[in-house]
């Protein structure tokens, strides 16, 4: 797609502006804080696979002869912790959305930059608490932190990891708040709503639910650390407190988060499949208000998390129902994009495969979900691997393939180069096949009764457990592979010009890299979105 | 657009005077025996209170939309988690067995 | 429409590279200001939801929680928020219309209330303390509502013994009753010191706020072409007004028309 005679690095762009360390750990630059989120989160994406594969070797065997139950119980916990919270979390918002939010509404950056600084600054010392509590010995109360036993049997960190996620709480919040302002009063002239970039819709309604969810999970983080510090009693029923209460404020916040986390990704998901079928998307608007629904619904099916914790049946029965219902946008959005490669001229570049994977995945962890959300079934299969294989599927067969295709999708924006295609495509396609041969054995396994979170498990189950074990190792090649020629395109990749792949949108109206003030002239917008294939291919900037 | 309008110094006085008469007269009610309806009086004025507030100290009235679908999807979203959970626990006696 | 806007001479001091206009400024800072004040809702929301269901399990013990904190003091309290909320709002008048004296006064005296406020809290934290109503045992020495703990006066605090104490109390109350609800007001207390420590807090936040917004002033940067921090902090200031506004009633006036005093 790129003439490659033509293209050249522009000589001052927003990575060589300034040099020097403190022109980076001061800069108010939304795409340097969007590098260096991506470094932190990288690390944190790897901290969490090494959990992830250490779990994976245990569960080879039946006994439980690797680790202790203790020590696996600190496995997954901290796996979840580093996978959620530092890295799935902050992942597309915050590397993707800060780098090109300001860029798609064409301003010269977000509302408030200072706080966007210091959303990272609040995430490291989130962090820094965080890898205090692991350094320390590590958490074992399984990430979702359930009372009474997170707030006064284990003798593990948790006050000092509470008070990490709760403060990298408040980097999320921020991110969210400035996106929120951004997009209602920084769109350049012309860029009415309906003109906006799906991407933008898709991190505004994730903006929305951090806003909104965020402080409540703060909010209970902090009664869970007074309760543990002070011996009160707000969850423990030995005292006259209600562990259940601590799962609904939990979960208020928790499961909204899932939708913070996947609702970027398919934003994401809706810029690729449209440049890679070079065909408008269909049904733009259904595509944007679904994103405010997932947002909106998201926030009233919590207690589906709970079914089978106490809580009243017809309670159970009204979150069934409404849980049911969120799925609804979901699918609306997988309609949508099939729809738009229809007829479309499909080129199977590198984000398009993971694209494409996404949508694979992600309709089956969606729909897995329905199978969880049904009473009578998840009475059976709650708390089993079933869960597990569920959510794996949407977070990584869908979010983490999102990220991916994200990140290939504008690395030469963000970074002037190509990455190699080839053993891009190789890439892809390993972590397609390892992640499938990795999670699918699980939904078998939680089906046949294989609970969760324990490190032994009935002979019979082995078969599967080394399947998924073998895939494990396959899908991490998978991901160590970018991580490689990216580092290496960085040097020696081809440079990419100002529009690699010939897409619409105003970020690949200015060059690669972006110079730091994003576009030379304020941008006016006078066509709709995705304007692939009419005849007005006139550039819009004027 | 920036508001317009704003309220004047009188009508400061005056708003400052009803959120003062208010609290008198929450406290004044507090002692008296109306029951279940005690609770119900308290919360009513604490929120005529705090309506006040938010449209004349913090200029809701004069604002824009954006503003007012703001400050209401914030109580709207309070009501999500109390109402959601009390329904949870409200309905539990009603569990068989 | 309009090309970018390059900086031409009636560029206000003040206007950031990210904005076109002080307008535009303006507009982001205030909705900025809302929707973190939406983010403080969702947190305080948290701790009511939370407080009302535990006040629907144990409401005897709530009543006798909220009869034994000194009423006065709360009410006291109310009114000197509410005046400081007065004196905010007036500051913002005073930016608004360019007097600058008027903002410098104002503030002082709006941190003057709050300063107040914190004083009398403060006061009511340590009558808690000595009588030995803080929850756990890790402050003081250790929550106990029903034997003479109090190391100014013995009798102070014993919740167990005012539940049956007439003509307000109930003298057929089984004693075993009344010191079991004296037990369970330890959560009760627990939702007190969680929600007014939390206030507290955001107050004293405010304080420091207000000290930076005091030496803006008094350097006279705001007028009535630019006065939005003035404004948003003034929203902050208000939203914990009402916060207060509402714990007054739910922590102090629990069934006060029983317990009269």
């Amino acid at each position: 797609m790129s003439s490659a005679n033509e293209n050249v690095m522009p000589e001052k762009h927003y990575l060589n502006d300034n040099y020097g360390i403190r022109s980076w750990l001061l800069t108010k630059d939304h795409k340097r804080i969007a590098v260096l989120y991506l470094l932190t989160i990288t690390f944190f994406f790897f901290l969490g696979g090494l959990f992830a594969s250490l779990i994976r070797l245990e569960l080879l065997t039946p006994q439980g002869d690797l680790f202790q139950s203790d020590t696996y119980n600190k496995l997954f916990t901290e796996h979840g912790v580093n996978m959620i919270f530092f890295f799935l979390i902050p992942s597309v918002p915050a590397v993707l959305g800060n780098f090109l939010v300001p860029l798609m509404v064409g301003a010269k950056d977000l509302a408030f930059p200072k706080i966007n600084l210091a959303s990272w600054y609040i995430f490291i010392v989130g962090a820094g608490f965080a890898l205090a509590a692991l350094v320390s010995g590590g958490v074992d109360t399984g990430w979702t932190f359930y009372t009474p036993l997170s707030s006064g049997f284990v003798r593990t960190p948790v006050i000092a990891m509470g008070v990490g996620i709760l403060i990298a709480g408040f980097a999320s919040i921020f991110t969210g708040l400035n996106f929120i302002v951004t997009v209602h009063r920084m769109r350049a002239p012309g860029l009415t709503w309906g003109r906006l970039p799906l991407f933008v819709w898709a991190n505004y309604a994730a903006s929305l639910i951090m806003v909104l969810g965020t402080p409540v999970i703060a909010i209970t983080l902090i009664l869970l650390v007074l309760e543990r510090g002070f011996h009160i009693g707000i969850f423990d029923p030995k005292l006259g407190g209600d562990p259940v209460l601590f799962q609904h404020m939990f979960w208020f916040y928790s499961h909204p988060a899932v939708y913070i986390m996947i609702l970027p990704g398919m934003g994401v998901i809706s810029e690729i499949i449209t440049c890679f079928s070079r065909k408008r998307v269909f049904g733009y608007g259904f595509i944007a208000f679904s994103s405010i629904a997932i947002a909106v619904f998201g926030f009233v099916v919590w207690a589906h998390h709970m079914f089978v914790a106490g809580i009243s049946v017809y309670s159970a029965l009204v979150f069934s129902l409404l849980s049911y219902a969120v799925a609804i946008p979901s699918a609306v959005k997988v309609f949508n994009w099939t729809a738009t490669m229809y007829k479309g001229s499909v080129e199977l570049a590198t984000p398009m495969l993971y694209a494409l994977g996404f949508i694979g995945l992600f309709t089956i962890g969606g729909l897995t979900g329905l199978f969880l959300a049904a009473l009578g079934l998840d009475v059976h299969i709650h708390d089993t691997y079933f869960v597990i294989a569920h959510f794996h599927y949407v977070m990584v067969g869908g979010m983490v393939m999102a990220y991916l295709g994200g990140l290939h999708f504008w690395w030469p924006k963000m970074t002037g180069r190509i990455y190699p295609e080839g053993p891009a495509k190789l890439a892809a396609l390993i972590t397609f096949i390892g992640f499938n041969l990795t999670f699918f054995p699980q939904f078998i396994l939680g089906y046949l009764g294989m609970p969760r979170r324990y490190h032994a498990y009935p002979p019979e189950f082995q078969v599967l457990n080394v399947l998924s074990s073998a895939g494990a190792s396959v899908l991490a090649v998978g991901f160590i592979l970018p991580l490689i020629y990216f580092l290496w395109s960085l040097r020696y990749g081809e440079v990419a010009g100002a529009n690699p792949w010939d897409a619409k949108g105003l970020e690949w109206q200015t060059t690669s890299p972006p110079p730091t003030h994003n576009f030379e002239k304020t941008p006016v917008v006078t066509e709709e979105p995705y304007h692939y294939g009419t005849e007005q291919e006139v550039p819009v900037v004027h | 657009m920036s508001e317009h309008a704003h309220p004047s110094r009188l009508l400061y006085v005056v708003i400052f005077l009803a959120l003062v008469i208010g609290t008198v007269l929450t406290w004044w009610i507090a002692f008296k025996n109306l029951g279940i309806w005690n609770p119900v009086v308290a919360l009513t004025i604490a929120c005529i209170k705090a309506t006040l507030v938010i449209l004349y100290f913090m200029h809701v009235r004069y604002s824009n939309k954006l503003t007012i679908v703001t400050v209401c999807a914030g109580f709207f979203w309070l009501l999500i988690l109390i109402t959601l959970s009390l329904s949870d626990y409200l309905t539990r006696v009603l569990n068989v067995g | 429409m309009s090309t970018s806007q390059t900086t031409t001479t009636d560029h206000h001091p003040a206007l950031v590279h990210q904005f076109d206009s002080m307008e535009q400024q303006k507009e982001a800072s205030t909705l900025g200001m809302w929707v973190f004040l939406l983010t403080e809702i969702m947190m305080f929301g948290g701790l009511f939801a939370s407080y009302l269901i535990y006040r629907i399990k144990y409401y005897d013990a709530f009543v006798a929680g909220s009869t034994s904190i000194d009423i006065k003091w709360g009410f006291a309290n109310t009114l000197v928020l509410i005046g400081s909320s007065w004196t905010m709002a007036m500051a913002v008048w005073s930016a608004q219309n360019g007097r600058r004296k008027g903002q410098v006064y104002f503030i002082i005296a709006t941190m003057i209330l709050g300063a107040a406020f914190l004083g009398v809290k403060a006061k009511e934290y340590y009558e808690k303390y000595d009588e030995c109503h803080i929850p756990g045992h890790v402050i003081g020495k250790g929550f106990n509502a029903w034997g003479g703990c109090s190391a100014t006066d013995k009798s102070l605090g014993n919740i167990a013994e005012d539940i049956r104490i007439p003509p307000h109390g109930d003298p057929n109350i089984p004693e075993a009753s009344a010191e079991l609800t004296a037990k369970q007001t330890e959560i009760f207390f627990s939702f007190y010191f969680a929600m007014t420590g939390l206030h507290a807090t955001h107050m004293l936040i405010g304080l420091g706020v207000l000290t930076w917004l005091l030496m803006r002033a008094k350097r006279g940067d705001f007028g009535p072409e630019y006065y939005s921090p003035v404004e948003n902090v003034g929203l902050y200031w208000h939203f914990v007004d009402i916060v207060w506004i509402f714990l007054f009633p739910l922590l102090y006036l629990i069934s006060r028309h029983a317990h009269a005093h």
